[in-house]
């Protein structure tokens, strides 16, 4: 398989790591209690680290002399490919935790059958995810459960977020012909199938929080080809301020 | 969080030491408390088991309990083993 199209892919692994991940960093030292604060973070940090593996990996492979560091702090919206769901803002408690537990009982599809790979690197990397991805479910899970069979504020602050963000969940199980080519070799995960064990398992859970699975249509996506909704230009610019001011910066 | 529980926590470093005192935490539940002292008390790999237990159920001797839960074996010097001369033969004890 091409170097290109696989660098390709550990980029929009990456960037869906990088950017959830700067979200939810968002909540350090705004969390609603001392112990969820460093809970959320340590979530945080999880998928930040991800996002280096998969960046690293993808500048090794693009062999321009890039780094990971030159491929999250120097690309603009455009060249950024992560899934439009992971740059929606942070929101409120609620919004945050239903995300979560929608992409994170997507990761662990996701990343279970991506140890599968015949890429070797690719493997490893979801190898480890997977133990995290894991343990990030439990947690969106029961946070689902409680806020959602909570109080009457918790429970429509729930349903408004699912309702807002079901529509961006289409785009977790889209291939297109790039993903399609690297699954064909072996490589890549088959999203089309995940989205059969996904359904259930969501729907089981929102039923079990007395939410209802919203009956709303697909939204547009586009994050793969580097089409964005306004919020990623605003969180870039926050997250790659440093670099752009003082470029080359360390410390 | 007013309303919540305090949990006292404790962590087993390494397999065959005994579980240790690390701290407290505040959460809904047991389940929860388990899940916060992962991500408070064990962020840089400290432990293989963790225990959890309301505060509330722990009963604590008091200070004022001192003189007579702890004076009288002050003049108990026989309770060592030291307190004992041991024969020659016996080395190692």
């Amino acid at each position: 398989m091409n170097k290109d199209a696989i660098a390709e892919y550990a980029t929009r692994l990456g960037d869906d790591a990088l950017v959830l991940g700067h979200r939810l960093s968002e909540w350090c030292s705004n969390g609603p209690f001392l112990e969820e604060d460093i809970a959320t973070i340590n979530t945080a940090l999880d998928f930040i680290g991800r996002a280096r593996m998969f960046l690293s990996y993808a500048a090794e492979l693009e062999g321009a002399g890039r780094s990971e560091d030159d491929l999250a702090y120097t690309r603009d919206c455009r060249e950024f490919k992560n899934l439009l769901i992971h740059e929606l803002p942070r929101g409120d408690f609620a919004f945050t935790t239903v995300r979560q537990f929608l992409v994170d009982a997507s990761n662990v599809l996701f990343f279970e059958a991506l140890c599968e790979s015949s890429d070797p690197q690719l493997a490893a990397i979801a190898a480890k995810s997977v133990k995290e991805c894991r343990y990030h479910l439990r947690r969106s899970h029961d946070w689902l459960l409680r806020l959602g069979d909570g109080t009457e504020e918790s429970r429509r602050r729930c349903q408004d977020a699912l309702d807002d963000l079901w529509g961006y969940t289409d785009e977790l199980f889209a291939m297109d012909a790039l993903e399609q080519a690297l699954l064909d070799a072996g490589v890549a995960v088959d999203r089309v199938a995940l989205k059969e064990r996904w359904l259930p398992l969501v729907s089981a859970a929102i039923d079990e929080a007395t939410l209802q699975l919203p009956a709303l249509p697909a939204l547009p996506g586009g994050g793969r080809e580097g089409i964005h909704t306004e919020h990623l230009g605003h969180l870039l610019a926050e997250l790659q301020f440093v670099q752009r001011a003082y470029p080359g910066l360390q410390w | 969080m007013k309303h919540m529980p305090l949990f006292e926590v404790f962590i087993r470093s390494k397999r065959g030491l005994d579980h240790t005192h690390v701290g407290s935490l505040h959460a809904e539940d047991h389940q929860q408390a388990l899940e916060y002292a992962r991500d408070v008390y064990t962020r840089r790999s400290e432990g293989v088991s963790i225990w959890v237990v309301k505060s509330a159920d722990i009963v604590a001797s008091q200070e004022g309990d001192r003189d007579s839960f702890y004076d009288p074996m002050d003049d108990k010097p026989y309770r060592h083993a030291t307190h004992y001369v041991l024969p020659e033969e016996v080395n190692n004890m």
